[in-house]
């Protein structure tokens, strides 16, 4: 499909909001003006609807496919969230308003949006306070891991390093290492943190330790008490990532079990849309020892039931954030909470670890599951033996595609080879996971027959297996159309 | 049970075929001390249920105001055109395009973006997109200094004090030094600036327009930046940009912005759009999402996720960033804005916000005590009236204005200081019934 810059028409015009008068050198000098205007494509509206309606149609999406691409919980996204975070009340409200004295009525509504999801998320994960300003899941860490710095260095705990195990999702070691900490990775033993190797490496400079539970391979961690008491044991702190919160909420909080820190991603675990990479929201919860150290403003309810901004905690990490988040992001989760209910919340938790272990039972007779037993919410697979025939994970996941499924997560967590992960969510039936396991069976099958057409495969998307070293090599980043 | 498909006796067969006879069986693992009793929740509401409670929840937020915020913040008028497209659930509901075959919509759509961007920027290249403008000058400065591996970065006062405030939070524990050259009279104070450069520092940082509104020329600066290696660091305004001169042509080495101006509802600070472009030399060290063009096996155009080396998920602790989720459908709205204006729409769209502030200095001025600080400016400057600007916000919001914003939060000494913006949205009434508010709140 010819680009935007390749369809443009010198001259064309789209949308004008208003007519200028012109004369702007007259307001500004002409050597602070540009010298001619920047060559962003000529269209008219329909051009561009068009384009962009033919572009969406390439893309596998929740609404159009099932997508089981484990440790990212594509769940379905309500449309009533949709609807109702597209309320001009809340789209037009600037967000400097409430930070104007004598405005604080007129923002009444959002501050009670924002105070009753923090509300609602302590209650379900067991911490003290949340703070939901972080815009993504990594935000969410990176906000994590300051807080555990401002709460050693409040203590004057001299911390160096944060333990993350080998299975973590890669973000985890990153946001560590970007908020000034050595990183130490510990090797899992049996898909599981090993409490034994973990003693070896604990000793008084470990900041804390970030984990996944269940972890990534979809297990949850045998060995959470101890591990809890050990690191605690050295004054570190317990962070859990919450990419798979699906697997757990309303069935254990993790705010009991000891943990410090989490992040959630309400772009999964609450079913606000992926919006194909964004925008998500990472709010971040913390056990009351950390409270003191979130970022500011923080939301407070009076006791006449008025909320407002309040900005005053000395020992705060500070501001993480332009504002209070990515509030409509947020406010679609509030909504999507709002509906489910207590029970809807551990019903949704279920029907995903159901749903799970169906997979896998229907799976493991036809690809090796390295940890085969009850899972939680995912399960990860290993095309290890399909790979000495040649057909690698990445072939089975391409095969997938030309069914018109989009692929499981592949070559992650590193710890299993030519693995695949699956998380079906508990928003997809039993007649889409049987269709998609008889598929999955019958591109295994022509491993043996016909090999050949799971390499060539897919032939049925826009394009065919794409030259990325190509891609990395030219460097062709930006279009040079109509230049 | 809300958007669960599976019927009790469906239920039953799934777990028949796992081999358990319950629900709670595949929770076994969970420790007995470590379960959760019954979550102190509200039962779930019907969906007509939801929309109802917040509606009435909308309804207390005051939308009619007659607003001159802006702050960094603009509410420009959005097409409709926008919303129609970007509420298609093929983009919406979509993950990150790591199949790239099944998301060629996105990835060409990263492509046109990135492109747009350069453009606007004149800069080589731009990246998939960051979460805000804040976060997006807080990479900037990690581009800088793992570049040059210097840690000393010298920044205007003139630079947003909402993103200035961030880089204090995100610095704190990086042994970065953070130097901060006041203003002067709400220009950025380029002697002050050349004379902080040296060969220790990472990055200089400025801002187009600046926080107060003024437009200056950076070109001078950025030149004396490359003769000691470091890297120039421009925050800019995307609408603005259309018209003012551009990154490129002053020399910067990275342009970043906020890009809620580019057809983003102001939704109550986010989600927003963290916008980069660098020139070629700093490419490598650009964190998050690039989107390339490539063919596949029979020559075919398309495009794919590329210089993922630099990336979390191949590089773990030692990745230019911890960036996973970004925000491209914002990035997919602003590149859907561009679109429908085009050059000359945004043009227009500049010039009638300058315009309109600059009809609004006019009637100000002509207020007994009232003085237009900043000259030139676009379409934000700064007033300085005879007493506190809050006094006079505080008057207005009883008739529904809020005439700008109040220097005194972020600036000592500027209590009587007041940041007017306007865009096409403006009207030259409401500018008249301003100027006759203040006059008369004075």
């Amino acid at each position: 499909m010819k680009t935007l810059f390749q369809d443009s028409s010198k001259g064309r015009t789209g949308v004008w909001p208003k007519e200028p008068k012109g004369n702007t050198e007259a307001d500004i000098p002409a050597y602070l003006l540009r010298d001619t205007a920047p060559k962003l494509p000529e269209l008219s509206e329909i051009d561009v609807i068009r384009h962009f309606t033919r572009l969406s149609r390439l893309n596998y999406s929740v609404d159009s496919n099932f997508y089981p691409l484990g440790s990212c919980t594509m769940k379905y996204n309500p449309k009533f969230t949709e609807a109702v975070a597209a309320q001009p009340g809340f789209t037009n409200l600037h967000p400097l308003i409430p930070q104007l004295k004598g405005a604080g009525h007129m923002t009444q509504g959002a501050l009670e949006v924002l105070y009753e999801t923090e509300q609602l998320l302590g209650e379900i994960t067991g911490m003290s306070a949340f703070t939901l300003q972080p815009m993504a899941g990594a935000h969410g860490e990176l906000t994590g891991v300051m807080l555990m710095a401002a709460y050693h260095n409040d203590k004057g705990n001299r911390k160096t390093k944060i333990i993350v195990p080998d299975s973590a999702h890669g973000t985890n070691p990153a946001s560590a290492a970007i908020a000034g900490y050595d990183v130490v990775s510990i090797q899992s033993k049996n898909g599981m943190i090993d409490p034994d190797e973990l003693e070896k490496v604990l000793d008084d400079e470990v900041a804390g330790l970030m984990m996944t539970c269940p972890n990534t391979l979809g297990l949850f961690e045998c060995g959470l008490e101890r591990i809890v008491k050990l690191v605690h044991g050295v004054d570190g702190l317990l962070y859990y990532d919450g990419a798979n919160l699906n697997a757990i909420m309303g069935k254990m909080r993790v705010g009991d079990v000891g943990f410090d820190v989490v992040h959630l991603n309400l772009h999964k675990t609450f079913a606000t849309p992926h919006g194909g990479g964004g925008p998500g929201s990472g709010p971040v919860g913390v056990s009351q020892r950390l409270v003191d150290y979130l970022p500011i403003s923080r939301v407070v309810k009076l006791e006449d039931g008025q909320y407002y901004l309040n900005y005053d905690y000395p020992k705060s990490i500070g501001y993480i954030a332009p504002f209070y988040g990515n509030f409509g992001v947020i406010l679609k989760a509030y909504a999507y909470i709002l509906r489910l209910g207590r029970e809807g919340i551990v019903r949704a938790t279920e029907n995903a670890v159901l749903a799970a272990n169906y997979l896998r039972k229907r799976i493991e007779e036809h690809l090796e599951i390295p940890h085969d037993r009850i899972c939680m919410h995912e399960f990860v697979a290993s095309a290890a033996k399909q790979a000495e025939k040649g057909v690698r994970a990445l072939d089975i996941a391409k095969a997938l595609l030309d069914k018109g499924h989009y692929a499981p997560t592949i070559y992650f967590p590193l710890i299993v080879k030519e693995c695949l992960m699956f998380e079906p969510t508990e928003t997809e039936s039993k007649e889409t996971l049987d269709g998609f396991v008889d598929d999955l069976i019958e591109i295994l099958g022509r491993v043996e027959t016909d090999p050949q057409s799971i390499h060539d495969a897919p032939v049925t998307t826009p394009v065919q297996r794409l030259d990325e070293v190509r891609a990395a090599r030219s460097m062709e980043l930006v279009d040079d159309a109509g230049l | 049970m809300p958007f669960i498909p599976h019927t009790p006796e469906e239920q039953r067969e799934m777990l028949a075929a796992i081999g358990v006879d319950s629900i709670e069986a595949l929770f076994e693992d969970i420790p007995a001390k470590f379960r959760a009793g019954d979550l102190n929740l509200p039962s779930g509401l019907s969906e007509m249920e939801v929309r109802q409670k917040l509606e009435k929840t909308a309804a207390r937020n005051h939308t009619d105001l007659t607003s001159f915020l802006g702050a960094g913040f603009y509410d420009h008028y959005i097409p409709s055109a926008v919303d129609a497209l970007c509420s298609r659930g093929e983009f919406y509901t979509a993950y990150t395009p790591y199949q790239a075959e099944a998301s060629q919509g996105m990835l060409q759509a990263i492509f046109e973006y990135q492109t747009a961007v350069a453009r606007l920027m004149d800069l080589e290249y731009a990246n998939a997109s960051l979460y805000d403008g804040g976060t997006a000058l807080y990479e900037a400065i990690m581009m800088a200094v793992r570049h040059t591996r210097r840690s000393r970065i010298v920044i205007s006062e003139s630079v947003n004090p909402i993103y200035r405030v961030m880089l204090d939070s995100y610095t704190t524990n990086l042994k970065l030094d953070l130097v901060t050259v006041p203003h002067k009279d709400c220009n950025t104070d380029m002697d002050a600036l050349l004379a902080a450069l040296n060969d220790d520092t990472a990055a200089v940082i400025v801002q187009n327009p600046n926080f107060f509104g003024t437009v200056q020329d950076f070109t001078a600066l950025f030149d004396k930046a490359r003769e000691h290696k470091i890297v120039s660091v421009i925050s800019t305004y995307p609408v603005m940009q259309s018209i003012l001169k551009t990154p490129g042509r002053m020399g910067a080495d990275i342009a970043v912005a906020e890009g809620q101006s580019l057809g983003l509802p102001l939704s109550f600070g986010g989600p927003y759009l963290g916008i980069m472009a660098c020139n070629k030399q700093l490419i490598r060290q650009m964190p998050g999402r690039i989107a390339g063009r490539t063919v596949d096996k029979n020559g075919k155009t398309g495009f794919v996720l590329t210089l993922q080396a630099r990336e979390q998920h191949i590089r773990r602790e030692k990745a230019t960033s911890n960036i996973c989720s970004n925000q491209a459908l914002c990035a997919l709205r602003a590149l859907m804005y561009m679109s429908l204006l085009g050059p000359q729409g945004l043009k227009k769209t500049a010039q009638v916000g300058i315009e309109r502030a600059h009809y609004a200095a006019n009637r100000l001025e002509r207020l007994p005590g009232v003085r237009v600080v900043n000259q030139p400016f676009g379409n934000e400057f700064t007033v300085k009236l005879p007493v506190r600007a809050y006094e006079v916000i505080d008057k207005l919001l009883d008739m529904k204005f809020v005439p700008g914003f109040p220097l005194g939060r972020y600036y000592q000494g500027m209590d009587n200081h007041l940041l007017v913006a306007c865009t096409e949205k403006t009207t030259k009434q409401c500018i008249g019934i301003l100027a006759e508010l203040i006059g008369g709140a004075l």
